[in-house]
């Protein structure tokens, strides 16, 4: 087996197809380590992991967490409300100081675009980018592709509608780019204000919902948030849910077997409607579980091992 | 007494009078006495500049020197001798200091040092408003008394167009020139790159270039309603290049300057570099289509100066997040080199127009001394060497900055020699 051609995961726009592949294969292989009554390989023992998180995170952090344990890492995780982050130390100085204690990979959630990159340029340690400002978050494409090829079989030729705030999206943008690799088609749904200039480039986009689910195979919701009612970029909550919110009767736009997926966490009534998120077509909670096989695959290519996961 | 000096055998570049020739200049008492063919040294000092090019001192329009206040990020001596060693005999002094050089005091005061540590002169701009706070206006009387040559509110852009007015025309009674940052405060508040496809990608905070060129047409009405003078700081947008050619067109009392990133490089160096903060200024680096637009606009004299907008930062003010990051980079030792293997080596423009850029325009825009070879300016002479070879090296800049989206380009052509009135102040080893 080959082994995985990047030192870091800064995003997926530098991956190559191939590359994509190599780590959901490798998911695919360790996800049944999930399933055992013991749940636990040596594969990565000795090798120390600090996951550093500048923005609250419920799925992606525990998510991390429980496959360094599964897979046998030590780790340490810092949020910023406890550390001396709070006493005004700059990203790089606390980067060098976890450095000085030698980890083999630092994972970062971080406000900032680009903080990941600013961290690889500085620090010797293999830097997972786990969602920086509105740049990217590598890991949550990777689980949607995981959910999306188990349910579906493939990615290639497949229409995925991504819908809701396009502008300030980390998973939008990181969706946009594994989904294009792969081959499927995008269409991408947001009102004006929220469409980044310059996105139409990648992939055509909707300000009508109806013709953006239309016929299609996965549909994926993006959180709005609160704060952007009150931006200046929406009248109101009310208004977006009307226009843009995911309906049962807009599903059925989409093909009978359309699987919805949200990265969490959802505004039920504001981008999704209660009987969408919970119904039957829902891959919510799929997409928690690939989550932590996902997140394995990644440590697991970068600390060092080969393709194809443990047997 | 100074001794007399004569630059012996150096091609002449004289935009003022139109001379490309092959001549020897002397200086005495700090002024030009004479410029001809084979001049008699008669005691002089003399310099062989033979395969050189002898040209009126180079005037940095837009500098950031921070002092006072701001020592820590560069001083009036250390950035006067980057002005030197980029070949600049002169540069205008932003007045954004600690406290905004808003008052005839502190102008003295910057004078005085100048006087004492300075290497090259300096020339300091006053503010618009008081403290650049955008409302009153500044004592522009006192200011020129003391020693401005302009008024500006650089950094902190007029937003109220009534101030902008009343400051266009109030100047007029001084013949100062309002220098203007045009920048709509709203449209790209919070933002820490030009919008586009690259901020798309990046997932950063844009500008749209509308911004700065709605600004810009404002200010030229406004000029042309006062029929004050205004210039245009750091034009960097096609649609405001557009505007001042227009003003012009129709007789409009309005100048503008460009920068050597916005004519060198693009947003898509934020992403080539990933998010390294030497990307990162105020303007941002726009697209391909407005730099395309800025060297048309050097071809067709739309553009009136290259400027450095040198500002200088520590490395804990640029070693940081991108959006944390201060906005502004060095540029006194990068400048004519750049224009010179960018601009000169390629044939955009030719190499009288670049000394125009550098040289007489700045001059004749502010109305400085300089500018000038005639007899009786004063002996301040950027010496150039067409043919030599350097890679930018932050670590040997004078400056106390180092940020540069420059480091590690080889250009070919550079300054070799910087005098003021008549004086080496530097010469390169």
């Amino acid at each position: 087996m080959s082994a995985f051609p990047h030192r870091h995961l800064l995003g997926i726009e530098p991956l190559a197809p191939a590359d994509i592949q190599m780590v959901l294969d490798t998911a695919d292989g360790l996800k049944e380590v999930l399933d055992r009554p013991i749940k636990k390989v040596p594969v990565l023992r000795g090798k120390t992991v600090v996951n550093l998180f500048y923005e609250a995170s419920t799925r992606t952090r525990s998510s991390f967490e429980i496959a360094q344990k599964v897979l046998s890492a030590d780790s340490l995780s810092i949020s910023t409300a406890t550390s001396s982050v709070q006493k005004g130390e700059t990203l790089l100085d606390t980067a060098k100081n976890l450095e000085a204690m030698n980890p083999d990979m630092i994972v970062i959630r971080h406000a900032s675009s680009g903080a990941p990159h600013f961290l690889a340029r500085h620090c010797r340690s293999a830097i997972v980018n786990a969602g920086d400002g509105a740049h990217e978050h590598p890991t949550q494409a990777l689980l949607d592709a995981l959910t999306l090829r188990q349910r579906k079989g493939r990615l290639k030729g497949l229409r995925v509608a991504i819908v809701g705030d396009l502008l300030h999206s980390r998973v939008a943008r990181s969706n946009l780019w594994l989904l294009s690799k792969m081959g499927a088609s995008v269409v991408l749904c947001a009102p004006p204000t929220l469409v980044p200039p310059g996105i139409e480039r990648l992939a055509p986009v909707t300000w009508r919902i109806e013709e953006a689910v239309e016929g299609a195979d996965a549909i994926m919701v993006l959180r709005i948030q609160r704060e952007r009612m009150t931006g200046g970029y929406l009248p109101s909550p009310r208004e977006f849910f009307n226009l843009f919110g995911l309906t049962e009767e807009r599903v059925r736009r989409a093909k009978k077997d359309v699987l919805i997926l949200h990265p969490g966490p959802m505004n039920r009534g504001v981008e999704i409607a209660s009987e969408v998120a919970d119904g039957p077509y829902s891959v919510i909670l799929d997409q928690v579980t690939n989550g932590v096989a996902v997140r394995m695959a990644v440590l697991y290519l970068l600390l060092g091992g080969s393709a194809g996961g443990t047997s | 007494m100074t001794p007399r000096v004569l630059l012996k055998g150096g091609r002449v570049v004289d935009p003022s009078r139109k001379v490309d020739a092959r001549l020897d200049l002397m200086m005495a008492e700090g002024v030009v006495e004479e410029v001809g063919p084979r001049l008699a040294a008669r005691g002089a000092t003399v310099i062989d500049v033979k395969d050189l090019v002898v040209c009126p001192g180079f005037i940095d329009i837009h500098t950031h020197l921070r002092e006072p206040g701001r020592e820590d990020k560069e001083t009036i001596a250390t950035g006067t001798r980057a002005a030197a060693a980029g070949g600049f005999t002169a540069v205008c002094a932003m007045p954004n200091t600690e406290p905004v050089n808003d008052q005839a005091g502190i102008t003295r005061a910057i004078l005085e040092r100048a006087r004492v540590e300075g290497v090259v002169r300096v020339y300091p701009i006053g503010a618009i408003t008081r403290g650049s706070a955008g409302e009153e206006l500044a004592e522009y009387g006192d200011l020129k008394e003391a020693g401005c040559v302009a008024v500006s509110d650089d950094g902190r852009p007029v937003a109220s167009a009534r101030v902008m007015r009343r400051a266009l025309e109030y100047a007029r009674a001084f013949g100062l020139v309002v220098i203007d940052h045009c920048e709509e405060p709203t449209l790209g508040a919070g933002a820490t790159m030009n919008e586009g496809p690259v901020s798309t990608l990046l997932g950063l905070r844009g500008a749209p270039a509308v911004g700065e060129a709605v600004v810009v047409e404002r200010d030229i009405q406004l000029a042309e309603l006062t029929q004050g003078r205004v210039h245009i700081a750091h034009l960097s947008a096609a649609a405001s290049l557009e505007a001042v050619r227009r003003g012009k067109a129709r007789g409009v009392s309005v100048t503008a300057e460009v920068t050597p990133h916005h004519l060198f490089l693009t947003d898509q160096a934020v992403k080539d570099t990933e998010y390294d903060t030497s990307t990162k200024m105020n303007p941002p680096l726009r697209a391909e289509a407005d730099r395309r637009a800025l060297l048309e606009g050097l071809k067709d004299g739309t553009i009136d100066c290259i400027a450095t907008d040198h500002a200088p930062h520590t490395v804990d003010d640029k070693k940081v997040e991108f959006d944390q990051a201060a906005f502004g980079v060095v540029g006194l030792e990068t400048a004519v080199a750049l224009g010179l293997d960018r601009l000169v080596a390629t044939e955009l423009i030719d190499l009288p127009r670049l000394v125009a850029l550098f040289s007489t325009n700045p001059a004749r825009v502010l109305g400085l001394p300089g500018g000038s070879l005639a007899p009786g300016s004063p002996a301040d002479v950027t010496v150039l060497d067409l043919k030599r070879k350097r890679q930018v090296d932050p670590a040997r800049f004078e400056s106390k900055g180092r940020s540069t989206p420059f480091a590690g380009w080889i250009l070919r052509g550079g300054p070799v020699m910087t005098i003021v009135a008549g004086k080496v102040m530097w010469r390169e080893r």
